[in-house]
């Protein structure tokens, strides 16, 4: 037991989840309170993670039902700090729509906790618990602003349908334990070679339920939907956090008790990423609402994270992590941008309203340009970086085909990206919008446009840090 | 190690822009702005004067060579001069400055932004011409889209989002697929620095794939006959100086681009297409020259004949021999000045009469005369007269071809008396004639911001007609050694 330091963290959550609960009942008006505790408490796990398990190998714990390596803790922090900022850009917004309750923080903090589980997870049932503390906390909060009907409408349909993926993963899960006696990751490893057909349909049932939370083509219907309807400090967080860990259950999945069985996954990989990228880049041209259109565009992007899981090299691997962590701050820039749009205390959400933005609010629209720009992949932009490293690791694999069927699909999606450029920077304007914002939004969106921007002076620092995952 | 002269001809026009940005626009007029933006492009130009003085002109080998570990363990930026970009950087940092005189007549609003994305635009094409590694040009190369797509989006005319968007789909289109190239490359030789590929060569199996795959991106931005379409439209919708940064240098960048790589990585390749490309500038030539015959508008006129121009270059280049490669550099060149005097010639019209209709002018030889001289130069230099500037390319390219194959040589020749035609019809319709629409008597000569541009442009024109001896001193060791590494790479084959 000496090693309990290394989960420190989620016990820390955990136990601020509880106490943070109970001080909600007690104490009357406590909603800014626990608000800002929620904060502290996530900076203080940050910390903890960084402490205790930057520099650690590959440790198991718990009957290796949990594994802490340098996967993980990466994970993990940029899971965290990825809640830290979407929870305190969301107070102004929260207010606004008068929902501003001590549940929010408190939901999303349990939800952050199961995605540290997930992403810990070395064993079906602890992944499976994590997997369902994030999501019941991720059902909630879509419906959080329960007065409007598209919020409770995104809420339910997020519901049913993730509740069946989480059945058809259990369905796999269950399989696979049937045909190699163990719910243990490494366990299952050594038990599986590709004789044993059966074990293929629990693969396939597990990738479908883990393609259904990651929301790649064909199991994305309900993300348009589902992110148009929550409330938009919501949506960031569904377009951010929970991505991360599912990548992360993704590439445990398939790189530590699949691994012998690449033949039979490579393939579904392979379609799931070409679908999702040409999929993504066509059906976001038509839309007009600029949430349903990050919908389709996330959608897109997951593609070409799963490019590089389909390579099934370590580079591959890291290719993809880098993606998503670069994926992950223009999110955040590009819904600190929509985040503004806010005129008496209404926001807007059509592509129409950005109609000449450049004239009244030249930096923001300056913004946007940067972060369109590298979500489109145009060099020097980190969007591009993003996409160079996927690409060279597919390349590496000799996988031309998915290369350049990838390449090309950022040409169409360029197409898209670049109608909003051309609608904030060569349209008429229309009235001007709120100019005071909160310090959060201002600090998110010049912290993440400045990265996004700059990035290219110092590109070696994250593929250092990322080149030390090494799982295969 | 030395000054690091190139990454500073680089990153000025960007500090410059990071100035502009931080000016606070108080008189109205941005006289600040482009007091800012003249300064940083003329010492950019005295900087690359002087990088062409320092130049040892007696080596092949690549000078100033700067290099800095970028990507660990797998980029490098790296940048240098030889005897064939030198050329072209000293034309970016010559027609830049002119660009911006010019935006005093042509911008009227966000005049601070324009100059901004001109200075921008300045540091990448720079950049384009002085990287030596793979994925350093790449960048350059791509990143070169986004100020031109506001240029001609925002300050643009009535269709400009269309054209736009054609430009910017149609150039990322044929570059992706050079992106998928250069990571092949990296993956079979180990390394994207150009010099070290020079030296080490890519396995003959792979280079006909690659050739293609590089083809398609440069084939775009010549532009070569049938991907041509866009260069029109984004010729005409441009501002007057998004218009001349795109003839006068954009274009350049794949010309460039072909000598650079396309023969010097792919030598066994670039034979095996030899024919392909000679079709495609063939039909480039005399095609668009039938169609520049046909336009009614005169920067579309224009912007054909630069199609057609390019198809000369291209023919130049896969002779694959001295006299074909240095015309086509100057030709290069040469096209770069006359193409953006043209282009400035109609814009001076333009900005009087809001028409670029041939049939609204006619007879303003007696009315402005000043303008009329120097647009007539440039026509002559456009159509190749011998003592300009233009003769001298085409003439060395059409010699290089007839070595080479003589009834191309014969079909292309055809293209000069068509040039010929559509210049002297074009000059004949606009400056000559009778004055049928009385508006024009309205029109003022040339302003002394004008006039200084068009001879500024002028005086090369007609100093290199006469005497391109220092030119060719720059590129002929150059271009010879890269002849005599290709000929030794076919040998070896």
């Amino acid at each position: 037991m000496n090693n309990l330091n290394l989960v420190l963290p989620e016990i820390f959550i955990s136990l601020s989840v509880m106490f943070l609960l109970i001080l909600g009942v007690f104490k009357k008006e406590s909603s800014q309170l626990t608000f800002n505790l929620s904060l502290v408490t996530i900076l203080i796990a940050i910390i903890l993670t960084v402490n205790e398990t930057f520099s650690v190998n590959r440790i198991t714990l718990f009957n290796e039902s949990i594994v802490i390596d340098r996967m993980a803790s990466l994970m993990k922090i940029i899971t965290l700090v990825g809640g830290f900022l979407v929870l305190g850009i969301s107070s102004s917004y929260l207010k606004t729509f008068k929902i501003f309750k001590i549940e929010y923080p408190i939901l999303m903090l349990s939800s952050v906790l199961g995605m540290m589980i997930m992403i810990s997870s070395n064993d079906l049932i602890m992944f499976y618990m994590g997997l369902e503390l994030q999501s019941l906390a991720l059902y909630v909060l879509a419906t959080f602003n329960r007065d409007q009907l598209k919020s409770s409408e995104a809420g339910l349909k997020y519901f049913v349908l993730s509740a069946l993926s989480s059945g058809l993963l259990l369905y796999g899960c269950s399989l696979i334990y049937g045909f190699s006696g163990s719910t243990n990751f490494d366990v299952i490893a050594n038990q599986l070679t590709s004789t044993k057909y059966a074990l293929t349909f629990g693969i396939v049932f597990i990738l479908v339920g883990l393609a259904f939370k990651i929301s790649a083509v064909p199991f994305h219907m309900w993300a348009p939907d589902v992110y148009e309807g929550s409330p938009t400090t919501v949506t960031l967080f569904f377009t951010m956090v929970p991505k991360i860990a599912a990548l992360t259950v993704f590439i445990r999945f398939l790189y530590v008790p699949f691994l012998n069985l690449i033949d039979q996954w490579q393939m579904i990989i392979v379609f799931l990423s070409i679908a999702s990228m040409i999929f993504g880049a066509i059906a976001a041209i038509g839309q007009t609402n600029i949430k349903r259109l990050i919908a389709y565009s996330s959608i897109g992007h997951v593609g070409y994270t799963l490019a590089g899981l389909a390579t099934g090299s370590n580079d591959g691997i890291q290719s993809s992590i880098i993606y998503i962590s670069i994926y992950v701050v223009m999110n955040l820039a590009l819904f600190s941008c929509l985040l503004m749009l806010k005129r008496n205390d209404r926001y807007f959400e059509d592509i129409d309203d950005l109609s000449g933005l450049s004239k009244n609010h030249p930096l923001l629209s300056l913004s946007l340009l940067i972060i369109l720009f590298s979500l489109a992949g145009i060099p020097p932009l980190a969007g591009f970086f993003a996409k160079f490293y996927v690409f060279k690791a597919v390349i590496e694999q000799s996988m031309y085909f998915l290369a350049i069927v990838g390449l090309l699909s950022t040409v169409i999606a360029a197409f898209y990206y670049l109608r909003i450029i051309k609608i904030i920077y060569f349209d008429k304007e229309k009235e001007q919008y709120d100019s005071d914002h909160g310090l959060w939004l201002k600090f998110s969106l010049t912290f993440s446009t400045i990265l996004i921007l700059l990035y290219f002076i110092f590109p070696s620092q994250l593929i250092e840090v990322v080149s030390r995952i090494i799982i295969i | 190690m030395n000054f690091p002269i190139l990454s500073s001809l680089i990153l000025l026009p960007i500090v410059g822009a990071l100035f502009l940005f931080f000016t606070k626009d108080k008189d109205g007029n941005n006289l600040t702005a482009k007091y800012v933006a003249l300064f940083t492009t003329i010492v950019n130009f005295l900087i690359s004067i002087y990088l062409w003085i320092s130049f040892d002109q007696t080596t092949s080998s690549f000078q100033f060579v700067e290099q800095r570990i970028w990507i660990k363990d797998f980029i490098n930026y790296k940048v240098g001069v030889d005897g064939i970009s030198i050329l072209f950087i000293l034309l970016t940092t010559f027609i830049t400055p002119l660009c911006i005189v010019s935006v005093n007549n042509t911008v009227k609003n966000r005049l601070r932004d324009f100059l901004i994305a001109i200075l921008i635009m300045e540091s990448f094409m720079i950049g384009v011409f002085c990287a030596l590694d793979l994925v350093v040009f790449y960048l350059f190369f791509e990143a070169g889209l986004i100020p031109m797509f506001l240029i001609i989006g925002i300050w643009g005319g009535p269709k400009r989002v269309y054209s736009a968007f054609k430009f910017f789909l149609y150039t990322l289109l044929g570059s992706v697929l050079m992106l998928v190239a250069i990571i092949s490359i990296y993956w079979i030789s180990g390394t994207t620095d150009v010099i070290a590929l020079y030296e080490l060569g890519i396995d003959a199996k792979y280079q006909n794939l690659l050739w293609l795959a590089f083809f398609s991106s440069f084939a775009v931005k010549t532009p070569m006959w049938p991907v041509h379409t866009w260069l029109p439209d984004a010729h005409v919708e441009a501002p007057t100086a998004g218009s001349v940064l795109l003839a006068a240098i954009l274009l350049k960048m794949a010309g460039y681009g072909f000598i650079r790589f396309s023969l010097g990585l792919f030598p066994v390749a670039s034979e095996v297409f030899t024919p392909l490309v000679y079709t495609l500038s063939v039909i480039a030539i005399i095609f668009t020259s039938f169609i520049a015959l046909m336009q009614e508008d005169m920067k579309k006129l224009i912007a054909y004949s630069s199609v057609a121009h390019m198809g000369f270059v291209t023919l130049g280049i896969f002779t694959l021999q001295q006299q074909g490669i240095e015309g086509s550099i100057i030709q290069m060149l040469s096209h770069g000045l006359v193409s953006a005097a043209l282009f400035l010639c109609v814009g001076v019209v333009y900005d009087r009469m809001h028409s670029r209709l041939i049939k609204s002018y006619g007879g303003i030889v007696t009315i402005i005369p000043k303008y009329s001289i120097l647009f007539m130069l440039f026509t002559l230099a456009a159509l190749g007269l011998p003592g300009t500037f233009g003769f001298i390319g085409e003439f060395l390219i059409l010699m290089g071809v007839f070595k080479d194959n003589f009834l191309v040589a014969v079909i292309a020749s055809f293209g000069v008396i068509l040039g010929a035609a559509y210049m002297l019809w074009l000059y004949k319709r606009v400056v000559f004639g009778k004055l049928v629409n009385q508006d024009l008597k309205q029109m003022v000569d040339l302003n002394k911001s004008e006039y200084l541009i068009l001879t500024c442009l002028a005086v090369p024109t007609l100093f290199f007609g006469f005497y391109p001896e220092p030119l060719f001193n720059t590129i002929e060791v150059s271009v010879s050694d890269l002849i005599n590494m290709h000929n030794l790479n076919i040998a070896s084959k």
